[in-house]
């Protein structure tokens, strides 16, 4: 393109495990100049000043203080997803540097999959479908059943955009919901799924069947749930983790579920991810895990991907950017 | 009332792989006078006379013309389920001898089993959880997708009880319903849960990313989903089975997930139940199966008995049936 070059933007790689998709590249180099990490390293000199902005795709590339340091004019960070935990905010204030996430866009795969772990968790579908395709199986006895989720009582920790679509969704299967949030929400959006706000969370483990988790992971959220908040739970309760693994004190929980303190757990995220491969949470029975993938639609990532260019492009422009995230 | 004075209703067996549940005959035998198969068959002289009734449980037991011959005070088949497929209800009914069913407790927990079902395929969900405790997984690739349910176009077949209820579920993800039924709904009944009437089933089978089977079996609905319907369906569709396995057409269904006409199955029911175990179903990788769950909840199996009970009752107390299975 004569006279106007494309901004650079670096990115980790591309495909494989972790890179940005093969099929998304076509629309962002409509608008940016791409460059590997590994592009980057090999030529420093020449490209450390042309980075205006980082793709930053499931937290790859990794930003620390020595690579701020060598783009003089990065302007932006656009990060994937809601959670923006595994970024310093504050470090990259201090550089003047933007950032900024995709919140909405996540949100309803978010809550379906925390609509899908309750129901696989309480009607068993995992160890069902085990027993279904195991070749010892002669037939299907009649005294194994699960929990009905219809009519059952959850409690939601964390009631912002996605933890109010689960409510949205729970309320069609006549569940009694129960909310904890920072702060309680307007009354007609109460009043709409049918949510009754639980100022102390110790009533919402009480009273709850399901305990799903829909928090932000903050210094302050951190160990939400520990030994204490297990054994306020009732004994047939299920833990939904549909936010960020250290929410949970992963030692006590997994004490509560060997104990039966609580009745089962279901996360789709952990600490770290993958777990280790002799982690007691990957044996345990009354347990299902999901690699993470709440937001994992081919249709939600190409619109996070769309999303992110259109910060970028605001970030390098000195505009308003979309979705910024404030220390 | 002396146990021998309740009306003898006649079981297969307590406990065990196939009986009565413990805690279902407690119940049971607040009301009746419990014969097992055994006893029956032991002392048939005596028994025959006092049984009233039979409390058919997972299928259980047969109802066959030598049981029906053998009784001559029954007056009613009391089925635990909403389905009846099991039972010949003609020749039953040719004895004088009513038959019911448990619709309502039953609607609940099968659609929430169906809304399962549905959520945990379109999320890869099973996969998903073999990659998490896979020895094998040292990290999790972030290219590996499910599909949408949110917005995605749900046709549902059979709008019954459980269909409406499904339906009800499935607008709170804000899906598109549409279905197909023997009978149109109320205007206010489409309304109020957002359904489309599909006239024909080939429209619903266009149109719907999932597809979901929820009606009874039937000689008309025998293989209402075989090779024609399949490759109707979008090669990213899912079909959905919370009926019986025979309304689907197995065979073409293996063709049709091997070949990639559809994009993959969730199946509560197959014919038979379980598979045999070299079945292909079992081995790919686009199948979900359970094992015939959709009533296999703890409250659930209570109702059903306690539903049954009522339907008993009733009949042989001479006043109105709240749940009569006529044959056509």
């Amino acid at each position: 393109m004569e006279g106007q070059e494309l901004p650079y933007v670096l990115i980790d790689c591309i495909g494989g495990v972790h890179g940005v998709y093969e099929d998304h590249v076509g629309f962002l180099q409509k608008h940016f100049h791409l460059i590997t990490m590994k592009e980057y390293l090999e030529n420093k000199t020449l490209l450390s000043k042309k980075i205006r902005a980082i793709y930053m795709w499931y937290q790859k590339p990794v930003v620390n203080k020595e690579l701020l340091q060598s783009l003089p004019n990065l302007r932006i960070v656009a990060s994937s997803g809601v959670g923006i935990d595994h970024l310093d905010l504050n470090l990259l204030s201090s550089f003047g540097v933007k950032v900024s996430n995709t919140p909405f866009i996540v949100s309803t795969d978010t809550a379906d999959l925390g609509m899908a772990l309750m129901l696989a968790s309480s009607r068993r579908l995992v160890e069902g479908y085990e027993m279904a395709v195991s070749p010892d199986t002669e037939y299907f006895p009649a005294d194994w059943l699960g929990a009905e989720v219809s009519g059952a009582t959850l409690g939601i920790v964390g009631m912002g955009t996605i933890g109010y679509k689960v409510a949205e969704r729970a309320k069609a299967f006549e569940m009694k919901i129960l909310y904890h949030n920072r702060s309680q929400r307007k009354k007609e959006e109460e009043s709409a799924v049918g949510a009754v706000y639980c100022k102390k969370i110790d009533d919402l483990l009480q009273q709850s069947d399901f305990v799903l988790l829909a928090v932000n992971l903050t210094p302050q959220t951190h160990k939400l749930i520990g030994k204490r908040e297990l054994e306020l739970m009732k004994p047939t309760a299920t833990l939904i983790n549909i936010s960020r693994g250290l929410l949970v004190d992963q030692d006590a929980l997994v004490e509560a579920l060997q104990n039966k303190v609580i009745k089962a757990a279901a996360l789709d995220v952990t600490y770290p991810e993958p777990l280790p491969r002799d982690h007691p949470l990957l044996k345990l029975k009354n347990v299902i895990i999901t690699p993470h993938i709440g937001s994992a639609t081919k249709k939600t990532r190409r619109i996070m991907m769309e999303e992110m260019t259109e910060s970028i492009q605001a970030g390098i422009a000195g505009l308003p950017i979309p979705h910024e995230v404030l220390p | 009332m002396a146990k021998e004075e309740l009306p003898g209703v006649l079981i297969l067996d307590i406990g065990g792989t196939q009986g009565v549940l413990e805690n279902l005959a407690a119940l049971l035998k607040k009301h009746f006078h419990l014969i097992t198969m055994k006893e029956f068959l032991e002392n048939k002289e005596e028994m025959s006379k006092k049984i009233q009734s039979v409390f058919v449980f997972e299928c259980r037991p047969t109802i066959d013309r030598e049981l029906l011959e053998s009784l001559p005070n029954l007056k009613v088949i009391g089925n635990s389920g909403v389905g009846v497929d099991h039972l010949d209800l003609k020749m039953i009914s040719s004895f004088g001898v009513k038959v019911t069913n448990t619709p309502h407790a039953v609607a609940d927990p099968t659609a929430d089993i169906g809304m399962a079902l549905m959520l945990a395929s379109a999320r890869r969900l099973v996969e998903g959880c073999q990659i998490a405790v896979s020895p094998d997984t040292k990290h999790f690739a972030v290219d590996w997708l499910g599909v949408e349910v949110t917005r995605a176009t749900l046709g549902i077949i059979g709008m019954g009880s459980i269909g409406y209820k499904v339906a009800q579920r499935a607008r709170a993800f804000n899906m598109r319903i549409l279905y197909h039924n023997r009978n149109r709904r109320r205007k206010e009944e489409e309304e109020a849960v957002g359904a489309h009437y599909c006239e024909k089933m080939e429209d619903l089978l266009q149109q719907s990313d999932f597809v979901m089977l929820i009606v009874n079996l039937t000689p008309e609905t025998h293989r209402l989903i075989g090779k024609k319907e399949l490759s109707l369906m979008k090669p990213t569709a899912t079909l959905i089975n919370i009926s019986r396995g025979a309304v689907i057409d197995q065979d073409a269904l293996v063709e049709a997930l091997q070949s990639k006409v559809i994009r993959a199955a969730a199946l509560d029911v197959t014919y038979p139940e379980p598979l045999p175990r070299d079945h292909p179903l079992l081995k790919l990788n686009n199948v979900i199966i359970t094992p015939h769950i959709g009533t296999a909840t703890v409250q659930a199996i209570h109702m059903m008995a306690e539903e049954a009970i009522a339907n008993i009752l009733a009949v042989l107390n001479g006043q109105p049936i709240p749940s009569e299975v006529f044959p056509k």
